[in-house]
């Protein structure tokens, strides 16, 4: 059986590529919605390793609304990322500099 | 689990909302064209009133556990939730003629306002991760929808993008320390991660790496230092009626996340996580009021005062007991009303092609609008904590709370940087009465609307803190949190 800290360390590694991946990534927006899917995921591996380890079902419905909203969340942002393209004819994330922030 | 233990009536004002958010998309699209603007907004209003009504006829005075432990009622929820809806009301009654210009208006602005404040209302009554984080996520998604929904501003939609892929980084690290809780704890229920909690040492490795991830997610979603980079951007680029229902109603629901899962589900982790939060309440005090002065742009020095003033926020938690948690409470409840005083100013000044989003259009606006310059007068010596204004009965329960926790030394420079915030407060004012007005500047306000210029004068007039309603509301925050914490 596969212990409960491999589960773990894959969820750590995923959630580390995410942030490091929205930090790092200076070129295309769509890029930085993959990395957050990958966040959502890492949480996930997460729910489901403890959930099975805990031997309680409620990690694991957490993870069907974190699906739901995954889901719901990347189709927002593939909203605006197309709202920004007809704006700008552009994804880059360097270009999103009209806003001084 | 019975039937009867549901205790669906802990939850019918987000049900009203919820129904007529759909019905009023319904509506929107079976109406004439020029119907729908007036009665598919009078049924938002009117949604969110009944909703405050549904609120005060089923308040409770006790603690009521409702859906099997998903969702709690109690004197803090009602509180908020009364808040909520009233705020976002008023909110969308000043911001209406703006987003009628600017042909955004339509049933999609409405029904995504309505979401979004379900959204905060299930936050508000979350006793449970899931609740919270759905709440947490409804009323996110809502709120990059309606900033982007002026899809014509180059601003707005690389505001949207922004505040996007902030946001929904920030719920990826809540999520993630939501499953290491879970894992530590092995429950999704707020009280029982609190009874876990307290078996664990408070320098447990993961325990820690879950609490700083929680604090974290939170940070960023109050917009604190050093995570306030979207504040500034979020509150300059959408459309100033979005900026005003973003700006008042969810400092509220923030609160009470923030309430339920830091202060009193990790409260027996106080020493760990009050260290970390006054390093980040002085730095936003600091900060905030120091990049304020720089600003010639109305928005983003709002944006600024309000990182400074979620330090000041952060404050009352931090003391970590009842008197603490109930002056962040009033500190919450007076800003949010404060920011619907200036937004709903800075909307009754703007009009068709002018944003007035420069301090330089407020030159002379005494002569030109004495009634709006009074008011503005008003919400900035507010916000400054001029007293006799609630402004500052806010900032001194806040203090008193720090002090009583014996951390002296925590209030003395944000008193300091009070100071400081006080001039460009002040510069508004001065502006305003002491400059000469600018040829282009167009009297607005008498353009608006006459129910919402009445009731823009009743939330100046409410700021000034005579009114015996400061003291009601201090009252029912004290009682509120002493109920929450036994």
């Amino acid at each position: 059986m596969i212990p409960l800290s491999h589960y773990l360390v894959l969820g750590a590694i995923l959630f580390s590529i995410g942030v490091v991946g929205i930090f790092l990534n200076r070129k295309n927006l769509v890029v930085l919605l993959m990395a957050i899917e990958l966040l959502l995921l890492a949480a996930n591996m997460n729910f489901i390793a403890f959930s099975h380890y805990l031997g309680d079902l409620a990690g694991q419905v957490f993870v069907f609304f974190i699906l739901t909203v995954a889901a719901a969340e990347s189709a927002i942002g593939l909203a605006i990322l197309i709202v920004v393209f007809r704006s700008r004819r552009t994804i880059n994330v360097q270009d999103l500099d009209r806003l001084q922030g | 689990m019975r039937l009867s233990d549901l205790q669906i009536w802990t939850i019918t004002p987000e049900i009203i909302v919820a129904i007529m958010a759909c019905a009023i998309l319904m509506i929107d699209v079976a109406m004439p064209e020029r119907a729908r603007k007036t009665i598919g907004f009078g049924l938002t209003v009117s949604t969110l009133l009944l909703a405050a009504i549904a609120v005060v006829v089923g308040q409770d005075a006790g603690y009521t556990i409702g859906l099997y432990g998903l969702v709690v009622q109690d004197r803090v929820s009602d509180i908020a939730k009364l808040g909520i809806c009233l705020i976002t009301a008023v909110a969308l009654v000043y911001g209406r003629s703006y987003t009628e210009e600017r042909n955004l208006l339509r049933g999609e602005f409405l029904a995504l306002a309505l979401f979004g404040t379900v959204g905060m209302m299930v936050m508000v009554s979350a006793n449970h991760l899931i609740t919270l984080y759905i709440g947490l996520e409804l009323f996110s998604l809502c709120l990059y929808a309606l900033i982007a929904l002026h899809r014509d501003s180059a601003e707005a939609t690389e505001a949207a993008m922004k505040y996007f892929v902030l946001g929904a980084l920030a719920s990826g690290i809540l999520l993630y320390a939501m499953s290491l809780l879970y894992g530590l704890t092995g429950t999704l229920e707020l009280a029982g991660i609190r009874q876990s909690v307290s078996g664990f040492s408070a320098d447990d490795l993961p325990l820690a790496v879950a609490l700083i991830l929680v604090i974290v997610g939170l940070l960023f979603k109050l917009g604190a230092v050093p995570f306030h980079m979207w504040v500034p951007d979020v509150y300059a680029g959408s459309p100033t009626s979005v900026t005003a229902y973003l700006a008042s109603a969810p400092k509220i629901a923030a609160f009470v996340i923030i309430l339920r899962l830091l202060a009193i589900s990790l409260e027996p982790l106080l020493e760990v996580w009050q260290d970390m939060l006054i390093a980040v309440a002085l730095l936003s005090i600091g900060f905030g009021n120091l990049v304020a002065i720089a600003q010639r742009n109305m928005k983003r020095m709002l944006a600024y005062s309000t990182i400074s003033h979620m330090g000041f926020f952060l404050l009352g938690i931090l003391s970590g007991d009842s008197v603490g948690y109930s002056a962040a409470m009033l500190y919450a409840v007076i800003h949010a009303v404060v920011s619907l005083g200036v937004f709903g100013c800075i909307l009754h000044f703007s009009g068709e092609g002018f944003e007035a989003d420069q301090l330089d259009d407020y030159r002379g606006l005494s002569k030109t609008d004495p009634w709006l310059a009074f008011l503005m007068l008003l919400f900035m010596l507010s916000l400054a904590g001029v007293p006799p204004t609630v402004g500052f009965y806010a900032k001194l329960s806040v203090f008193q709370a720090v002090i009583g926790a014996g951390l002296l030394w925590v209030a003395v420079p944000a008193a300091l940087f009070v100071v400081v915030g006080a001039f460009y407060y002040l510069r508004v004012v001065k502006l305003m009465y002491f400059d000469e007005p600018v040829a282009k500047t167009p009297v607005r306000s008498s353009a608006a609307p006459l129910e919402s210029r009445a009731l823009l004068t009743v939330n100046g007039l409410l700021i000034i803190g005579i009114m015996p309603w400061i003291g009601v509301i201090a009252e029912a925050c004290r009682n509120a949190i002493l109920l929450v914490g036994s």
